[in-house]
């Protein structure tokens, strides 16, 4: 053995702040987390199971029972754990995710064996994608009845091996305060992700004895969350000397909320910043220094800095395919300083020069510290003509957007809307596509945690169920999900939830009767012939026909939410208004908009980021003047 | 490609094997060999993992076999610090007329007779996976009716172990 199992502290005030620690959670629950962390000796599985979820500080678990985890329910019935009902275990699984993403803790979500387990296999790939900390427990078959096909089993630690970070069966009652406090610890600390514990309903029938704080016996998990000294010196000397030199922000920095310690390192450098889809929100839009998003959709400037850069400096950040577009073409000019806490994303697509493997929060502090002692040793870099190139590109291409010239609604002007209106303090989720791109572009993100999405795993149906989530964890604040008419129709059952739970999330459907984003690369790509992308009623030559189906109002009322429409530019401030003073029950506001919008600036898949165009058929001119 | 054997300590639990194989054929990486089995400790199983890949992409298997929670180090073996062996049984056709080339065979490489019939020989071998195919090239004119072959095991030489004290350096689990 090379390790010793770590032992979980053992006073009773370490345990809550173990606790607290591993889920946030404040003052209100960590009395809640100390009554149930009392021994109990004679109980069953599932009240070991409920001990557990209260003592590791648990507030809320979405789910829906089921004859495996049934008797999970029953001890829950009487918990100070809230439990919500859904109406389908994706929303649980999206839901944990919104919550943990809003609120920094650990999202939990249960089901049952078989169909119930296998609903969750959406949101955990979601979550793995994105590295967000969720733990899902499942019931399973009766021990006994594993490996016979027996009514609603699924194999469901195979099935999701590869899309959790860890996952477990427990095989005896007396594993499960052990399992909880395990799957939380590896949820929440080095890279976050999702971890499934998977219960046979024997086991949680079973009796068994509680104590806790349990001991954990991860003896191979030891992320590394202090950064290397030597290695954090040679990146500053990078930076002190860098003349072209970009600050790559991934979602790394919101995960490790590392962002003050980013915006200390910005000023320090004059660099630019680019945040990625995952970073929305770690650094102020409204800084000058903020470059905007690179990758596909991003700025002009943001793209072209990456790409002329001559070192950047990736910060929990890791050259997802989005972002770099034709690898062997990205950045051909830049040293790389790559720091991340998962060792195995550096050097998996770029190479980097200096790695760093840390914990962002450490490793950024550490980096402000030693570029500190660069500056006073007389080495600061001159950016003035960087950012005179980069004032240029950024004058010549802003974003922007045409009004569709058939007269119908731009939807994105309906998002630019919405983002002054509710404004920075509000989260916005959103489900993939069109309506994810504009909601990266058009809104300014000035916080963290106030820009949720599906970026890894680009999960359409991710916006109502995240949202509800976000909202359940985030009570006080305004939380709009902005979903197209595409992905709203694959989860929108889960306003039924919100309607009857008391989770008054705002909806904004981009309506623009399409699958709009594979109606954009039909447009450009495959001659505008529209093969299965249109989701409105229409004749039999395609034309459109005047009926609304859905019908998004009825639908939401149906729902038991406020339904509003709007289908013109003078409506939509006064709609998205309406929809700000409804606090008492879901909103969902139908916008219809045009079909023919497109997302610009792009670049094509798998094409060069040195072929971004800025609109249709408008290549930027770089003036290869270089600094 | 050139063949890297990785020996790696894993956490003596169900699963575990199903993990790594997942982890090979869902981020591509090839699998030339895969053995299993108790250590000195009985919580720790030993896989030997013979991998056919070039130094970058090696590096990105260890760092992903290193995230798998189960695992508990990897130490890559070369060739020559480190001892390398298969097992090999083969089924030999072995006619009367024919059997003393198949005894003398098996002697040169010094191999042993486990099964005799009258119309074949079961030879048990074990050596580096160059000599088991040297031995199999000589055996094929005479009929080779089956084999079933392990896959390589390996310890490192010297003193050092992969646990306890005075151990070897595992694989960087930094970059």
């Amino acid at each position: 053995m090379t390790s010793t199992p770590h032992e979980a502290p053992g006073s009773e005030a370490a345990t809550r702040e173990a606790a607290a620690a591993l889920t946030g959670v404040e003052t209100t629950a960590r009395s809640v987390a100390e009554a149930a962390a009392q021994p109990a000796a004679g109980i069953t599985g599932a009240q070991s199971l409920v001990r557990s979820l209260e003592a590791v500080g648990v507030d809320v678990v979405f789910g829906i029972p089921g004859g495996a985890i049934l008797p999970a329910y029953d001890p829950l019935f009487d918990s100070h754990v809230r439990h919500v009902l859904v109406r389908h275990e994706q929303g649980a699984g999206h839901a944990a995710t919104g919550y943990a993403q809003a609120t920094g803790r650990v999202g939990v979500c249960m089901a049952t064996s078989g169909p119930g387990a296998t609903n969750l296999v959406t949101p955990l790939a979601d979550a793995y994608m994105d590295s967000v900390p969720v733990v899902a427990i499942t019931g399973q078959v009766p021990s006994a009845a594993i490996g016979t096909d027996a009514f609603q089993e699924a194999d469901i630690r195979g099935i999701t091996m590869p899309i959790t970070k860890h996952n477990f069966l427990v095989t005896h009652a007396e594993e499960i305060p052990q399992r909880i406090a395990e799957a939380f610890h590896l949820a929440a600390t080095g890279r976050p992700g999702p971890v499934l514990v998977d219960i046979p309903k024997d086991v949680l029938q079973a009796t068994t004895d509680f104590a806790w704080p349990p001991r954990l016996d991860l003896p191979g998990y030891k992320p590394t969350t202090r950064p290397h000294g030597k290695q954090v010196r040679e990146a500053a000397g990078l930076i002190a000397g860098a003349r072209r030199p970009v600050l790559y922000v991934g979602g790394g920095v919101l995960k490790a909320r590392a962002t003050e310690e980013l915006a200390a390192l910005a000023a320090l450098t004059g660099a630019p910043v680019v945040t990625t889809l995952m970073a929305r929100g770690a650094f102020p839009d409204s800084s000058p220094q903020h470059l905007g998003m690179p990758g596909m959709h991003g700025t002009v400037a943001a793209v072209t800095a990456l790409q002329k850069a001559d070192l950047i400096v990736a910060l929990g950040a890791r050259f997802d395919d989005r972002v770099t577009g034709q690898l062997s073409s990205f950045a051909p000019e830049a040293l790389v300083v790559h720091a991340d806490i998962d060792p195995a994303e550096i050097g998996k697509n770029r190479k980097a020069d200096v790695p760093i493997v840390g914990d962002a929060k450490e490793t950024i502090a550490q980096l402000v510290e030693a570029l500190r002692a660069e500056h006073e040793a007389g080495r600061t870099p001159d950016l003035t003509a960087w950012w005179a190139q980069l004032d240029d590109w950024r004058r010549r291409y802003p974003l922007g957007y045409d009004w569709p010239e058939d007269g119908t609604l731009s939807p994105q002007y309906v998002i630019e809307r919405l983002g002054a209106i509710a404004g920075p303090d509000a989260i916005y989720t959103s489900g993939v596509g069109q309506h994810q791109m504009w909601a990266a572009q058009f809104i300014a993100y000035e916080k963290p945690g106030t820009w949720l999405n599906s970026g890894g795993l680009g999960t359409m149906g991710y916006a109502v169920p995240a949202a509800m989530g976000a909202k359940y964890g985030c009570p006080e604040t305004t939380v709009w999900a902005i979903d197209g008419d595409g992905c709203f129709q694959m989860t929108n059952q889960e306003l039924a939830t919100c309607a009857i739970e008391g989770i008054p999330v705002k909806v904004a459907v981009i309506n623009n009767g399409n699958l709009g984003m594979v109606r954009q690369w039909q447009t450009l790509f495959y001659e505008g012939r529209y093969s299965n992308t249109r989701l409105h009623a229409r004749n039999a030559d395609g034309t459109p026909k005047p009926v609304r189906i859905p019908d998004f109002v009825a639908l939401a009322e149906a729902l038991g939410c406020v339904g509003l429409r709007c289908e013109t530019k003078e409506e939509v401030d006064a709609v998205i208004q309406k929809a700000m003073e409804i606090d008492d029950a879901p909103v969902v506001i139908d916008f219809v908009v045009g079909a023919d919008a497109q997302v610009w600036p792009m670049v094509a898949a798998g094409a060069s980021n040195d072929d971004i165009l800025a609109a249709r058929d408008l290549r930027p001119v770089f003036g290869d003047g270089q600094v | 490609m050139s063949r890297h054997t990785l020996s790696v300590l894993v956490e003596n639990k169900s699963g575990v094997l199903a993990r790594v194989s997942a982890l090979f054929s869902r981020r591509g990486f090839n699998i030339e060999s895969l053995a299993v089995g108790p250590t000195e400790n009985p919580d720790l199983s030993r896989m030997t993992i013979v991998v056919d890949a070039e130094s970058q992409p090696l590096e990105q298997i260890t760092k992903q076999l290193n995230k798998l929670v189960e695992i508990i180090k990897i130490v890559e073996l070369d060739g020559g610090a480190a001892v390398q062996r298969e097992l090999l049984l083969v089924k030999v056709r072995a006619p009367m007329a024919e059997r003393t080339q198949v005894l003398q065979t098996a002697e040169l490489f010094r191999a042993r007779v486990v099964d005799v019939n009258p119309d074949t020989v079961t030879l048990e071998a074990t050596g580096t996976p160059d000599k088991l195919q040297a031995l199999l090239a000589v055996l094929a004119p005479l009929g080779i009716k089956e084999i079933a072959q392990s896959g390589t095991v390996a310890l490192g030489r010297g003193p050092r172990a992969m646990s306890g004290a005075g151990t070897l350096r595992p694989v960087e689990r930094t970059a």
